[in-house]
């Protein structure tokens, strides 16, 4: 019989995967705002920059591979690696910094492991973590936050990305490339030194701000049941407990708990890195462990590591491991007394 | 009966309704779309012109029917019985005359046909005589199930499995489930009969709890959106223990297994049924047949039907008998075809497309879906899986949906298991929320199905194993039975042998020497051997043909048939190289000389009683064929007589050779019968020889006649001979006959068949007529090598082989080339009708036959080439 | 004598060295006793993996004897009716690669097949029957034969000894039995469908 029909349901969730990845791209906004307002236009320069880079180099892969183009971009996957690149790189960076960054991501790290669905590691983090082995000291040029009035003017922001020319007068240390150098000194001689915390004592200036907007998002997200919030909370728990046992009451360069929570990308990683489905653990409990284990190797390289932050060393690192923590996390299935291994074998 | 209002005071105040709701995990919140059909009142269905009644709307084996076609039934009148334990009755649900028991399609969703009765309505609706019983509950409990039974009762709620069967169970009851649930969007029947029929339903729960031994926890279980049913049921539960309870909608709450969780908190073990922790879940609809069949005798014939959908003008609820087709019911309903986008039986999570709307309303339709293409819309093409996990919260069975995906897609059947893929209940909620549309249940369901077969297959190999194991050891059982009779008439001869010379010392005779005796023992070794070799001649001599045929082919088999040539081969060589062993050595040589000098020096020592044997031998060649067997008739009864004699007497002497000879005996027995056997068949011969000068009857019988008076003119032809001019005599007959055959076929002649029987048979009696001429052979070595020149019986075995395997051994190759040419075309012509029906009528082995056709294309075509070759 | 040993290390070497071989060769020796391995569990395991259908297809007269080819290192791409599952099964206990199915021009074992006997055509000739591996076949001399197509394995040696050619190898027809819904086509783009990709 050539009769085929298709299995039950017939009833659909109005949820599509373009409907969620627009979701997360829209909860980047506050976060974005928050930047801009600190950094200038640089930061919708390297956003606008990155967008176009990535669906050119998704299109143009599509088309070699003879995929449906219009079919797989309007999965808006590439928007949004696109967007999480173009916020992790610093702002004003020259255009063929995000280029290669593009690159990698997208045609390295998704198109060529088999597109959406397939790539074991995050495309961004691929991105920007192949820029800062290749690229150390663009990749660390972030200006100071000044705020939008006074960062660089539209003309110097385009020589900058464009011309390649440098923005010497505006750059500075963030946060955590504070606590990094400054290695001797107490939290309170860092406070006093560093002029990004002559404006906010928490966790430098601006950067408190733009880790809230991205908890904002991050939240608006839970709330939208877009992930679930095992792997991102499991992270802020085991970085807070982590930086908490460790701190010593500023005796020494040991930044504090809230200085690891708002700065560098931290919220950005727990809200919209670490819950990438496709390179995360599969189950809850894996995804407990997954965001446990980012938690905990952030702190660690941030304390005791050479790079500042860590949040996509540790998410590439963790993205190895997830296939292994899905083996051993397998859920107590309906009318089973335990939960299986993956490794098991059933006879029935 | 119309509901009651519903009174707030009455569900907060009833501590008898008060019960400890559990959760269940996962679960989806589809839009319940139950509205529309509730909006109207329960109607009743016309009455269908006709219902088709298919024989399998259970789960078990099909019932079998029980009317003929043409004749009339009643409404009520079981037309078909269940076959088997599980398994159901059907009952006829209108009035009239059964037109036809036929496969038609069945709402299934492979949309396979099945088949089924169908009954055409005589408009009167006559009802059969029911049996109702008004103390049913004074009735035993097996009487009860009877009654349940024969109403053809099963689960109403979807899967369909006989209620007795459930019921039958003695396993203690702890929690008898009532599941009114109906969780699926769009379907409000049970809502509706709960509404309309609470009474009648809490009667039947009491029944059902009544044969179920009274279980202490008896609940019906709501989910909170079916107000009015719970106020209707709890009004009528009134007084009793039965608790009617709701929950919260969660899809898929109305599982059976998720219902049980819902409303004890136990998980039944995967694997297990209900049964394990104590309970029974019976759905809404068949605890109010069951009481209506119990009460009224009233089998299951009707049922109520959610017709639903933007399609039609309006929705509602039907009651409508069992084999109306679909089409029916949505006429009443204001079906446009055009608005449609596909037709939906059950609901929209766990229903099926129909193929078209000819197919019949089954016990276990709860629901009919007629969407709009605007409220269902086609299914997008799947995105990829983006492994965003909401699958794995909407499991209600707590699996991994999207790892079982990716297995199943790679068929890595092992990882499936270890994923607990048959815990899977199909709900579909993963399906439904998975934002990249892939179609996950038919992954999971084609992947237990080929599970399923996979096992099937297994079980099957190994069964085929040990059947071939059996076989083999069946043959070599065979083998050795057989090896082990020679060994013991080799022991016995020998033993024979033995007396013999015993005899001889006592009679002071020296004459004969030792080896004589010996002789009947080599001889029977030589026979041996040369038919073995004419038969691994014969072998060889296919195995070749068969090779050349391979290589002529470019078949892949060309190796194999090769070393199977080598094979036969060596086992000629073999048997050759023993043969030649066995004429070289001096035994043999002297049993040459005794036997060929037999015939001259007739008058020899009448003691001794080889040479006697070989003097009646001799007598026995002047007779005639049919005296000569008479006569070996009588010898071998004498023979038999003295041999009996013999063995009684070892018997009784209980002498150490009794096994020998009670060996002996039963070998004079067969022997007996065989020549017994010989005479009957010469018999009727006999008398048309005596009246040799009849009308020669066919040129056949003209030639067996030519040969037997050859046989009597030439006294002194041995049986050998005769044997041997036979043989011709059949080579002859079966010649013309195969020509015959062979022309019939080319012209398409009627009676092919005939003929070929009849070149059977000649082939049967040709076999038979060489064995008995090979039997002869090493009576007569001598004349054996006189007639070198004729046939020997390997040679003729070859020829027969071969005269089989072209049925035309005489005729030139051109000509036997044109035979095949001839009836291969024909074969062709025949194919291709069949093809070309095959193809019209859309049938499954479309395919076998054009392969068929193929092949047999591409033999024309090589021997037309073949022809070609020979012809330049 | 521990002096004459404790004087004598060679000699002390030698005994102990001796006395090791003896507890080890004992040890060795009921090891070769309690834990003897019965037969070649390879050759079973391998066996229970073939199809069964002693079709002998692969060269060798049924499938246990391919079995123990195997085990002494044969190709394990010679079994058509298994097809590429049984390879990858084999592949796998072997711990090999799993080479392509060397199928040698015969029909694809994608599609199951059984013998069946034209029955009006059946001359009773009994070929079939000695033919059949598996004891399928029903009849006896000059009745009609059947095949019992629950125990066919499809090995399809009955078809050639057949005299008047009777004996067809249908495909098993898909029933309410035996049906099974197929996996979703996963090919939503046109280059990606095998045929597609043919043409």
């Amino acid at each position: 019989m050539s009769f085929i029909s298709q299995s039950s349901p017939h009833a659909h969730a109005t949820n599509s995967t373009q409907k969620v990845m627009l979701t997360v791209a829209a909860a980047t906004t506050p976060g974005f705002i928050a930047l801009v307002y600190f950094f200038g236009v640089g930061v919708i320069i390297n956003l606008a920059l990155a967008i176009i880079f990535s669906l050119a180099l998704e299109a143009l892969v599509l088309y070699l591979r003879k995929r449906p183009i219009k079919f797989y971009l309007s999965d808006c996957s590439a928007l949004v690696t696109a967007i999480l690149l173009g916020l992790a790189l610093p702002p004003y960076s020259p255009w063929w910094l995000i280029f290669v960054g593009c690159i990698f991501s997208i045609v390295v790290a998704k198109q060529l492991y088999g597109g959406l669905g397939f790539n074991p590691f995050n495309p961004a983090m691929i991105g920007y973590v192949v820029l800062l082995i290749s690229f150390p000291v663009n990749m660390t040029l972030w200006t100071a936050p000044v705020g939008f009035a006074n960062a660089p003017s539209l003309a110097e922001a385009f020589s900058s990305v464009f011309l390649n020319a440098p923005l010497d007068g505006y750059t500075g240390a963030t946060p955590l490339d504070a606590f990094k150098q400054s290695q001797g000194e107490t939290v309170a001689e860092i406070y006093q030194n560093e002029s990004i915390f002559s404006d906010a004592v928490i966790a430098g200036a601006g950067w408190e701000w733009v880790n809230l907007g991205f908890l904002l998002g991050g939240l608006f997200l839970l709330w939208r049941k877009i992930f679930s919030w095992h792997a991102p909370v499991a992270m802020l728990v085991t970085l807070t407990v982590c930086s908490f046992l460790f701190y010593n009451g500023g005796s020494d360069s040991g930044a504090p708990v809230l200085t690891h929570l708002l700065s560098g990308a931290t919220m950005l990683g727990a809200f919209f890195i670490i819950t990438d489905p496709v390179s995360s653990a599969v189950s809850q409990k894996g995804r407990l462990i997954f965001g446990a284990c980012i938690g905990l190797l952030v702190f660690m390289i941030r304390h005791f590591g050479n790079y500042p932050d860590a949040i996509a060393f540790a998410v590439l690192l963790m993205n190895f491991a997830a296939p292994f923590i899905d083996y051993y996390t397998l859920p107590r299935s309906y009318g089973h007394n335990k939960s299986r291994r993956a490794t098991e074998k059933v006879d029935v | 009966m119309t509901a009651k209002p519903i009174t707030t005071e009455l569900i907060a105040t009833s501590a008898q309704h008060a019960r400890k709701i559990f959760p269940i995990a996962g679960g989806v919140h589809p839009p319940q779309n139950k509205s529309q059909s509730l909006q109207r009142p329960l109607v009743s269905a016309r009455l269908p012109e006709k219902v088709i009644l298919p024989l399998a709307q259970h789960i078990g084996a099909p019932a079998k029917p029980l009317v003929a076609v043409g004749e009339r039934v009643l409404t009520g009148q079981l037309v078909a019985e269940a076959k088997g334990f599980v398994s159901a009755n059907i009952h006829a649900s209108i009035s009239g005359t059964v037109e036809s028991i036929e496969e038609l399609p069945i709402p299934h969703p492979s949309g396979l046909t099945g088949p089924c009765i169908i009954i055409h309505s005589d408009g009167k609706d006559e009802k059969a005589a029911q049996d109702e019983c008004e103390n049913y509950m004074e009735l035993g409990r097996e009487e009860l199930i009877e009654k349940i039974r024969s109403a053809g009762l099963i689960g109403m709620g979807g899967a369909g499995f006989p209620t007795s069967v459930k019921l039958a169970g003695q396993a203690p009851i702890e929690h008898l489930i009532i599941n009114g649930t109906e969780c699926e969007p769009y379907i409000t029947a049970d809502d509706i009969l709960m509404r309309n029929y609470p009474y009648e339903i809490i009667h039947g729960v009491e029944l059902l709890a009544h044969l179920l031994g009274n279980p202490k926890d008896i609940v019906i279980g709501l989910e909170e959106n079916k107000p009015e049913a719970l106020a209707a049921l709890r009004d009528a539960a009134m007084g009793t223990n039965i608790q009617v309870v709701s929950f919260p909608c969660q899809y898929p709450s109305g599982g059976e297994k998720q219902l049980i969780q819902r409303l004890t908190g136990k998980e039944v073990p995967s694997g297990k049924l209900p049964i394990h922790v104590g309970a029974v879940v019976q759905n809404i609809g068949t605890t109010y047949s069951a009481y209506r069949a119990v009460r009224y005798g009233e089998p299951l014939i009707k049922r109520i039907t959610t017709i639903v959908g933007d399609a039609l003008e309006h929705s509602g609820n039907i009651e409508a008998r069992i084999g109306t087709p679909v089409s029916d019911l949505l006429d009443q309903f204001g079906f446009k075809a055009k608005k449609s986008s596909q037709l939906i039986m059950g609901g929209p999570m766990m229903g099926f497309v129909i193929p078209n709307a000819d197919v019949p309303v089954l016990k276990t339709t709860n629901c009919i879906i007629a969407p709009s293409k605007k409220e269902m819309p086609p299914v997008t093409p799947a995105q990829a899986c983006i492994r965003c996990g909401m699958c794995a919260e909407a499991c209600p069975a707590q699996l991994l949906p999207q790892q079982l995906y990716w297995y199943a897609r790679s068929d890595d059947h092992e990882k499936l298991l270890t994923h607990n893929l048959f815990d899977c209940i199909e709900c579909g909620a993963c399906s439904y929320v998975c934002p990249s549309h892939i179609p996950l249940v038919q992954y999971y369901r084609a992947a237990k199905g080929a599970i399923r077969t996979e096992r099937e297959e297994k079980a099957k190999s190994d069964r085929s194993r040990k059947r071939f194991e059996f076989k083999q050891e069946r043959i070599a059982k065979a083998e050795a039975e057989k090896e082990a009779k020679r060994l013991a008439r080799q022991k016995a001869a020998q033993e024979a042998k033995k007396k013999l010379e015993e005899q001889k010392a006592q009679s002071g005779s020296s004459e004969a020497t030792p080896t004589k005796p010996a002789a009947p023992k080599v001889e029977d070794e030589r026979a041996r051997l040369e038919r073995t070799l004419a038969s691994a001649q014969t072998r060889l001599e296919s195995a070749k043909n068969k090779h050349q045929e391979a290589v002529a082919e470019n078949s892949d088999r060309v190796e194999q048939l090769a070393a199977k040539v080598k094979q036969a081969e060596t086992r000629v060589e073999d048997a050759k190289s023993k043969l030649a062993a066995l004429k070289t050595a001096p035994a043999n040589t002297s049993a040459d000389n005794s036997q060929v000098s037999a015939p001259t020096s007739s008058s020899t020592d009448a003691d001794n009683p080889v040479e006697k044997a070989i003097a009646k031998a001799m007598a026995k060649q002047s007779m005639s064929p049919y005296e000569k067997v008479k006569s070996s008739v009588e010898s071998l009864t004498n023979r038999l007589e003295k041999a009996q004699q013999k063995h009684a007497q070892a018997v009784s002497d209980s002498g150490d050779n009794i096994d020998a000879l009670a060996l002996g005996v039963e070998k004079l027995k067969e022997k007996l019968d065989a020549a017994q056997q010989e005479l009957k068949e010469l018999a009727p011969d006999e008398p048309s020889k005596e009246a040799a000068q009849k009308e020669e009857l066919d040129p056949a019988q003209a030639a067996i006649e030519k040969a037997k008076a050859k046989a009597l003119a030439k006294q002194s032809m041995s049986p050998y001979e005769k044997a041997q001019s036979s043989v011709e005599s059949l080579t002859n007959r079966l010649e013309k006959a195969q020509q015959k055959h062979a022309q019939a076929v080319s012209d398409g002649s009627e009676n092919v068949d005939a003929l070929a029987l009849g070149v059977e048979k000649l082939k049967e009696k040709l076999n038979a007529a060489q064995q008995e001429l090979k039997e002869l052979a090493p009576k007569e070595p001598a004349k054996e090598a006189d007639q070198k020149e004729e046939l020997d019986p390997a040679q003729a075995a070859i020829e027969r082989a071969k005269a089989k395997a072209a049925a035309n051994a005489q005729l030139t190759p051109k000509e036997k080339l044109a035979n095949q040419i001839e009836s291969l075309k024909t074969r062709i012509g025949k194919a291709q009708i069949k093809y070309d029906t095959a193809v019209e009528e859309n049938s499954d082995n479309q395919e076998a036959l054009s392969l068929g056709l193929n092949k047999l294309k591409q033999k024309l075509e090589a021997t037309e080439k073949e022809l070609a070759e020979l012809e330049e | 004598m521990i002096e004459l040993i404790t004087n004598q290390p060679i000699i002390a070497a030698l005994v102990a060295l001796g006395l090791l071989a003896l507890f080890f060769g004992a040890l060795l020796g009921f090891a070769s006793v309690q834990f003897k391995v019965e037969g070649d569990p390879i050759v079973e395991q391998l066996d229970s993996l073939l199809p069964q259908t002693q079709c002998g297809q692969c060269g060798y007269p049924g499938c246990r004897p391919y079995a123990e080819q195997i085990a002494q290192g044969d190709e394990i791409n010679k079994c058509p009716p298994g097809g590429q599952t049984t390879v990858e099964a084999i592949a796998e206990l072997m711990g090999v690669e799993a080479p392509q199915l060397d199928s040698g021009g015969a029909e694809s074992a994608d599609i199951k097949r059984v013998a069946v006997i034209r029955e009006d055509e059946c001359i009773g000739c009994t070929k079939c029957i000695q033919a059949c591996p598996m004891d399928a076949i029903l009849g006896a001399a000059k009745q009609m034969h059947t095949v019992i197509s629950d125990e066919c394995t499809g090995c399809d040696l009955c078809v050639e000894p057949c005299p008047v050619d009777c004996i067809d190898m249908l495909p098993i027809p898909v029933t309410l039995q035996n049906w099974a819904w197929q996996k979703p086509n996963p090919n939503i783009i046109a280059t990606d469908n095998p045929q597609h990709q043919a043409a």
